[in-house]
């Protein structure tokens, strides 16, 4: 995978939870410019591992002067986003994957509506500067629990689609009254907590909209878990998986030959098929079926744990 | 006249499934002659359908739907005297409009490009193949259209080239293509048949 040694240019809080990062090339060269939704990976060496997270890119998408993220702090999580926090300042390196897209906008929406719960802004922040430069007619939801707490707010512009709903202050996002009697050929965009995704995904079923108009982002970084190991079918090895980290990052860290993309459970790549298991996969991605889930012959490393005494992995 | 069973082909050729109710959502329908036998059906199955479904009939009177009662009912001479009315049914239109078609592959292919042109994704549009198999075809030399093709090898009505019906479809028009039949010998063209379903 191709990477990029980025030099921070800029650090700067959002709100209490979540910091602004800009990246640019220390030579000032132009970075390769991206489309609205992509997102890139940062490696974030500790000790003798790397841990890796994506990050929605949050700056304008045809700007190659510099990339930029907004990352919300998780103390319960494995320390990705704490590093972020307290490790990275201004004027230090740090090594980034090229962007890729999984949230891309489909353009051949006549309308585009785009829901952002909480920290689940951050795509959207690159798509809306390209609906603006594409000219294409937009409005934008953004839901959070109050104002201190909605980074998004210093970052959106100033419109008349554009919607802050600050549940703390009674304004609650109402998603009927969003959805319902949007003009043929709209098409729905959200990120953010489940429950959202969720939400929306039923009340356009419920309006009948087509499925291809419903798209949703829900990748987040890995969670904590319990200590676990696992087997290596190809040489017999056994890797230990810690507490504050991911299989992946385990393997990784082993040695062990793997494909990823997103690290968020999203986008497929990293795939791998169980070949012994003893005990329970603790599935937490968004890719596997409900089936595939049950017959746990099928795992993804960047987002999922075990629970048990043997399992063995066909890498 | 029943629904056309067609043999099966490459996958960009259009496959027509038949109509089902989608229950009493917002509905635009659109029928030739033939089609309206299966819009009649359709209230058949399910009279919620109707509720709040506009139709337009092309090239026939409302005779041709019976005693089926939709909210408002057009009707249009022809596909030319259609399209204004059935495009500013689908500007109008909201999310969770249902689409029905019956009738030729023409008019299905017609109608279902401009549903598309509106936002429609082609396979959430509910199809019902009635009556003619004649086909709609453009001349991917001219680009011009020819409609109601019956045989193959037929003769582009822009260029005059002699043209082999594909089954590859365009759905962005809603047309099949018709690629010269002999670029490479000129003059030798195979014997004319009827096209098959
Ligand atoms: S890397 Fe994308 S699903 Fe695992």
């Amino acid at each position: 995978m191709k990477k990029l040694t980025l030099k921070v240019t800029a650090v700067e809080h959002l709100s209490p939870l979540v910091k602004r990062f800009r990246f640019e090339d220390p030579t000032g060269a132009s970075l390769p410019v991206f489309s609205g939704g992509a997102h890139l990976t940062v490696e974030m060496p500790e000790g003798d591992t790397i841990r890796r997270n994506s990050y929605s890119l949050i700056s304008d998408p045809y700007d190659g002067s510099g990339y930029e993220i907004a990352v919300r702090r998780e103390d319960k999580g494995r320390g990705g986003s704490l590093y972020m926090h307290t490790k990275v300042s201004e004027g230090d390196d740090i090594t980034v994957s090229l962007p890729s897209n999984l949230f891309q906008l489909d353009l051949r929406a006549k309308k585009h509506v785009l829901i952002g719960g909480g920290i689940g802004i951050t795509p959207f922040l690159s798509q809306l500067r390209q609906l603006d430069m594409e000219q294409k007619p937009y409005e934008l939801h953004y839901a959070a629990r109050s104002r201190e707490e909605a980074a998004g707010i210093k970052l959106l512009p100033q419109a008349a689609h554009i919607h802050v709903h600050i549940s703390e202050e009674g304004s609650r996002m109402d998603l009927g009254a969003i959805l319902d009697g949007q003009p043929l050929g709209t098409h729905v965009y959200t990120c953010g907590p489940d429950g959202l995704i969720t939400a929306v995904a039923d009340q356009t079923a419920r309006l009948g909209w087509p499925k291809a108009a419903v798209h949703s982002e829900a990748f987040t970084a890995p969670p904590p878990g319990e200590p676990f190991d696992v087997v290596v079918k190809s040489s017999g090895k056994t890797v230990h998986v810690k507490a504050d980290q991911s299989l992946l990052e385990a393997l990784e860290a082993a040695k062990v030959d793997i494909d990823y993309s997103c690290r968020g459970g999203g986008c497929g790549r990293c795939q791998t098929k169980v070949t012994a298991c003893d005990g329970r996969i603790l599935h937490n991605d968004h890719w596997l079926s409900e089936d595939e889930r049950a017959a746990q012959k099928d795992i993804m490393p960047c987002m999922s744990r075990f629970k048990g005494t043997r399992l063995e992995l066909d890498l | 006249m029943p629904k056309t069973e067609f043999s099966p082909s490459i996958d960009s050729r259009p496959t027509y499934s038949g109509l089902v109710s989608q229950g009493a959502a917002p509905a635009i329908m659109v029928a030739d002659e033939a089609g309206a036998q299966a819009l009649t059906d359709l209230a058949a199955s399910d009279a919620s359908v109707m509720d709040h479904a506009h139709v337009v009939l092309v090239g026939c009177g409302a005779a041709a739907l019976g005693d089926v009662k939709p909210v408002a009912l057009h009707e249009a001479p022809d596909f030319d005297a259609a399209t204004p009315l059935v495009t500013q049914l689908l500007n109008t239109a909201r999310m969770g409009t249902q689409i029905y078609l019956a009738g030729s592959e023409g008019l299905i292919g017609h109608v279902s490009a401009l549903a598309f042109a509106a936002g429609m994704p082609v396979d959430e549009i509910q199809m019902e193949h009635r009556g003619s198999i004649a086909r709609r075809m453009q001349c991917v030399h001219c680009k011009g259209i020819t409609e109601d093709v019956t045989t193959d090898p037929f003769t582009c009505a822009h260029c005059g080239l002699t043209l082999f019906v594909r089954d590859h479809f365009s759905r962005r028009l809603g047309v099949f293509q018709g690629v010269c039949v002999d670029a490479e010998t000129p003059g030798v063209v195979p014997e004319t048949v009827e096209i098959q379903a």
